[in-house]
């Protein structure tokens, strides 16, 4: 029995580059359908249930519009702010040694293990108007913005990290010993080979930061024209009994999430083609 | 043969647990309530306080709490519920609509409604502010808090209340919806929830905070220290609790339901803050309210409020209502 087992999985798995590459490839395109492209599709459907118009009607209502501008400004600022300090972070993580650097290292994972509601009410009690810093953000542009950051925190770091271990440091090392000054050599030996990451990492915090909802229900203190973000705004619509607006507005938000993926999607194509 | 009986012993203690089991499953009866999230310690007595009576001895209860808004949209999704709490009545109609819950659902004593409160003015300590009446509240200067109406079912409670106190006033429906406009001016953040309204007021933001009673109660009780000002005229606010179809099937279910109206539950609804709808305990010291001058309700006509039904149409419709326009100026 055992034995007989042992053979047919190795020979799945010596089978798994021809025959068994399609069972492989229609379980991964199966399950993403199942998962992610059916649920996706049926929100598109719902969202032009009532017809084209209907669609544009909910999506051009002032208020709407004015949540997505605000969600876009600040999800652009948030996912720029992260290339920053997402690769600073990594960089400390990978390239400096100093004590405590593995608890460090574990924390960065943690606004993704916090329920967002209760990341939103922590936040709330230390920036807001009882901050113990002296620091009031809470019902303003700037509250979201730091809850963003916070929820976002982890992607780039994440996505940096490994390419930065991978790096061969001999490069740096040959081109400074050929007199290279240490910001030559970021930007043009480290800076290029990170920038692929950078860029993934920035797409999946932009995206991220689009739909987020819990944390910032609270901070953000959802006055419509002023703090209130699409996310809470669908929330509303389902509340009043509409739920194609909803679906509308959130097909926006896909739609954009989508172009800016697939844009850097291309870009990173178009950078690694030499190595194709 | 001794080694072979013990390795046997776990297996039979199994057999013996499963067939104990089964029985006990046979005689019981489990209910499904689901019911918005305020209720939770009150049902967190009041289930067991049932269990307790001879109509209630082995039914045992799943029990689901969560947005009123969104607890009726899972039942009416497929969610399984034997008897559904909510906040307000429009939820429970959401249900009638689906065909889940019987169109005769308030033909009772109490049409259908459990429990009562009113909406009140929570303010810092010591009323710094003064703030007594709803033309304070919309005075230059004051900041007012309270649960966005669209997000939150249970806060057009609190908008109804703002309207209805200036038609008890003697202001006309054009005048009321002008000082809507002027109150909305004053209010600075729009929390999601009730719950979510009194975070934000204990964290500091805002002088008064626009909510239900039994809510400034709890907030008393969880340490959010504060007092709460019954402004002269307010709403009654009526929580309505239905069987559902399945739930009729139930004799245990029925029973749980006329239990809710018992005195007993009552008052374990009373000491949660709530307003007993049984006059008997009601009227009882412990569970006796403060009257405002003028109470009125959501059918009080000659304040111009026609039912939720109207009510919903006129002020929260999504694009035509007339708070999409007092909330967005």
């Amino acid at each position: 029995m055992a034995t007989s087992a042992a053979v047919s999985v190795s020979r799945a798995g010596a089978v798994l580059g021809r025959a068994g590459g399609g069972l492989a490839r229609g379980i991964a395109i199966g399950y993403l359908s199942l998962i992610v492209l059916v649920p996706l599709s049926a929100l598109v459907w719902s969202s032009r249930s009532e017809g084209m118009d209907t669609f544009w009607q909910e999506v051009t209502k002032p208020q709407a519009l004015s949540a997505l501008k605000l969600t876009l400004g600040v999800s652009f600022l948030v996912a720029a702010f992260n290339a920053l300090t997402g690769t600073a972070i990594a960089w400390v993580l990978v390239r400096d040694s100093f004590p405590g650097k593995g608890f460090f290292n574990s924390v960065i994972d943690l606004p993704f293990a916090l329920p967002t509601i209760v990341a939103g009410l922590v936040l709330l009690e230390l920036y807001g108007p009882n901050s113990p810093f002296g620091v009031d953000v809470a019902f303003q542009r700037a509250g979201i913005v730091l809850a963003l950051l916070f929820v976002t925190l982890p992607f780039v770091v994440r996505a940096v990290q490994p390419v930065l271990l991978e790096l061969d440091r001999e490069m740096e090392e040959a081109a400074e010993s050929l007199g290279a000054r240490r910001l030559a050599v970021f930007r043009r030996i480290v800076f290029p080979n990170l920038l692929p990451a950078v860029l993934s990492g920035v797409a999946l915090a932009f995206a991220r930061a689009v739909g987020e909802f819990g944390s910032v229900v609270l901070i953000s203190g959802n006055i419509p024209f002023k703090t209130e973000v699409s996310s809470v705004y669908i929330a509303g619509q389902i509340e009043s009994d509409n739920p194609t607006g909803a679906a509308a507005v959130s097909v926006v938000l896909l739609l954009i999430s989508l172009a800016v993926l697939l844009a850097i999607g291309a870009f990173r194509h178009w950078r690694t083609r030499h190595d194709r | 043969m001794r080694r072979i009986s013990l390795s046997f012993l776990p297996l039979l203690v199994l057999a013996a647990g499963i067939v104990v089991g089964a029985r006990a499953a046979t005689a019981s009866t489990t209910l499904s309530l689901v019911a918005y999230s305020t209720p939770k310690d009150a049902y967190g007595k009041i289930i067991p306080a049932f269990q307790a009576t001879t109509a209630g001895k082995n039914v045992s209860f799943n029990q689901s709490y969560g947005a009123s808004g969104d607890q009726a949209r899972a039942v009416a999704a497929g969610l399984s519920a034997d008897i559904v709490a909510l906040s307000l009545e429009p939820d429970v109609s959401t249900l009638v609509k689906k065909g889940i819950v019987p169109s005769n659902w308030n033909q009772n004593r109490y049409h259908g409604m459990v429990t009562d409160s009113v909406v009140v003015f929570v303010v810092r300590d010591g009323n710094p502010k003064k703030i007594h009446t709803w033309a304070d509240l919309a005075k230059s200067g004051v900041q007012v808090i309270t649960p966005n109406p669209f997000t939150s079912g249970g806060a057009r409670w609190n908008v109804m209340a703002a309207y209805g106190a200036q038609r008890a006033q003697g202001k006309s429906d054009s005048q009321a919806i002008a000082y809507l406009k002027r109150l909305f001016k004053n209010v600075s953040v729009l929390p999601k929830s009730a719950r979510e309204a009194t975070q934000v007021f204990a964290s500091g933001k805002g002088d008064v905070l626009l909510t239900y009673e039994n809510e400034a109660i709890y907030a008393n009780k969880k340490g959010v220290h504060t007092e709460y000002v019954l402004p002269k005229q307010t709403i009654l606010i009526e929580n309505p609790v239905a069987l559902t179809k399945s739930g009729l099937k139930h004799p245990e279910a029925k029973a749980f339901l006329k239990f809710l109206w018992s005195s007993k539950a009552q008052k374990l609804f009373g000491d949660s803050g709530y307003r007993p709808v049984l006059k008997s305990v009601a009227s009882s010291s412990k569970y006796r309210y403060k009257q405002p001058k003028s109470l009125f309700t959501i059918n009080s006509k000659a304040l111009g409020l026609r039912g939720w039904k109207s009510v919903q149409y006129r002020f929260f419709d999504h694009s035509s209502g007339i708070m999409v326009k007092v909330i967005g100026h």
